[in-house]
């Protein structure tokens, strides 16, 4: 293992108005690990996500990438950096007015400017690396299940070779088993590439088979942090409370009790 | 019962208004920047010129004739009154070139385009396809906002010159159909009346509200939120905006262009 830090994040704190979403984040991804956070809907997973990349900006703290620190980082300097990364939608957000290939190789054309018969055929592998045939390539995404879209996510993200892959929510909306599928593909494609991955999930099952290390975030804080296979003897209360999917304990959901 | 302080609310909408100015005002710099700035995108703006040009056509034409005819018939109706119906060619190519061709086919365009623009962009905002085009390393304003803003610019003034065409001949229509005016006499009394300038102004006129239809359709889907009834709200407020700023300009461009001694308000 390396204990090169890929991703920091220190003191890391979002608001929304007068709600506060993160409240001091401290994480960090070691290069070539595969860190999956869990927490319940809302906790600030999505947002962390989002910061990390660039898409929303934290009123406090540092988040690092190779020892750089992003925030407060130029257009184009943030441009170059989002090379080395990939990243799974939670619904995959394939763009609905191009067809699969195209979505696939998206990133090869625009910024790599990769000829587009070179970055079909790009495309068409990347989708047999994910079980899908060929043709599936000359689809819209309107035209696929679920389960596809999120297979064709998958190729778009490991399309460009990325350092870094995000996967958010990989099998929210999937059926048990293609989610295993996605889960299984996944574990694959990361290990051919040698990425660092960061996964947000609410699934345990998928936790289970995709982590290195599992974090969980309660309030916008990480609150437990260790290897994926000590989770059921975490020692945290909350912890085992989210594992085993118990409706007491000390995380109280806001339901109102008829 | 609570009482309002009128003069909080009137200071909280000042305040609202000062912030969606600015904000507004914010958009439209970074996307004229990354509009005038490389990379461009020829094949986006190619589609984008089809999609709001060459798809607007049919409603463009068809307002136009009707606008021309309407034209003619009120235009000969009011003329009778002091016995100047022999005016109906000039007014009609005036009034056509210069005001109705811009901005009716921009209005009718607005309804059309910005609101398929909001709802296009709208969708991928709530859908995160914006976010996703940020990830893939592509500027969303380049991507998305930028061949939309060629576009518009670029097909609109040859809509309206469509329209003028199309509008002088439903006037024209009206007047040797209906009205007994001889054919000729019409149409060297049109071109005899109409200078290049008339023409000119309306299609600077449409560049401006090509400008606006395409902004107010990006601006409103980028903010658009809240999923469909968002989406939904941000195609009705594209063609609202759009619609306001294209009459508000037509004013303000029309004092500049035509300032023969008229201030404007």
């Amino acid at each position: 293992m390396s204990d090169t830090a890929k991703i920091e994040l220190t003191g890391v704190h979002k608001s929304f108005g007068s709600k506060k979403v993160l409240t001091g984040i401290d994480l960090t991804v070691e290069t070539g690990r595969s860190l999956v956070v869990i927490g319940g809907s809302g906790s600030g997973k999505s947002v962390m996500l989002k910061c990390i990349l660039g898409l929303m900006t934290p009123e406090q703290g540092s988040i690092k990438v190779d020892g750089q620190e992003t925030i407060g980082m130029t257009a184009p300097a943030r441009e170059k950096l989002l090379t080395k990364f990939g990243m799974l939608f939670q619904g995959a957000a394939l763009f609905d007015s191009l067809p699969v290939w195209e979505n696939v190789s998206f990133g090869l054309i625009q910024s790599k400017r990769m000829k587009r018969k070179q970055a079909k055929e790009v495309a068409i592998e990347n989708l047999r690396k994910v079980g899908l045939p060929p043709d599936v390539g000359e689809l819209f995404p309107a035209e696929l299940s679920g389960g596809m879209q999120k297979r064709v996510g998958l190729a778009r993200a490991i399309a460009a070779q990325p350092e870094v892959i995000f996967f958010d929510e990989p099998t929210t909306g999937l059926d048990p088993i293609m989610a295993d599928v996605i889960n299984e593909l996944i574990v694959e494609r990361v290990k051919d590439l040698g990425a660092t991955t960061l996964s947000i999930t609410h699934d345990m099952a998928s936790a289970r088979k995709i982590a290195d290390d599992i974090a969980m975030i309660y309030k916008g804080q990480i609150i437990w942090r260790g290897p994926a296979a000590k989770i059921d003897q975490s020692g945290n209360a909350m912890m085992e409370q989210f594992v085993s999917g118990k409706a007491e304990g000390p995380i109280q959901m806001d339901v109102l009790k008829a | 019962m609570k009482v309002t302080n009128p003069f909080a609310v009137i200071g909280r909408s000042t305040l609202g208004g000062l912030r969606a100015t600015g904000h507004l005002a914010g958009f439209v710099t970074t996307a004229v920047r990354h509009t005038l700035a490389p990379p461009y995108y020829p094949r986006l703006i190619f589609e984008q010129l089809l999609r709001i040009g060459y798809f607007s056509l049919p409603v463009v034409g068809l307002t136009a004739v009707f606008t021309g005819a309407v034209l003619a018939l009120q235009i000969y109706i009011g003329g009778a009154r002091f016995n100047a119906e022999s005016i109906v060619p000039n007014i009609v190519v005036l009034g056509i070139t210069r005001e109705l061709g811009p901005v009716i086919a921009s209005l009718m365009v607005a309804g059309r385009v910005s609101a398929a623009i909001a709802a296009e962009i709208g969708t991928m905002r709530v859908t995160e396809q914006i976010d996703a085009l940020t990830t893939l390393s592509t500027n969303p304003f380049k991507y998305l906002v930028a061949p939309r803003l060629l576009a518009g610019v670029i097909a609109l003034p040859i809509l309206v010159l469509i329209a003028d065409i199309i509008g002088v001949m439903g006037g024209y229509l009206v007047a040797t159909q209906g009205l007994g005016f001889n054919s000729a006499v019409y149409i060297q009394n049109s071109y005899d009346f109409m200078e290049v300038s008339d023409v000119m102004s309306g299609l600077y006129k449409a560049s401006v509200f090509g400008f606006i239809i395409a902004m107010m359709g990006c601006y409103q889907g980028f903010h658009s939120q809240g999923g469909a009834q968002g989406v939904g709200r941000a195609t009705t407020n594209a063609v609202v905006m759009a619609s306001i700023f294209i009459l508000a300009a037509n004013y303000l461009m029309t004092s500049l262009i035509f300032n023969e001694g008229v201030t404007p308000l």
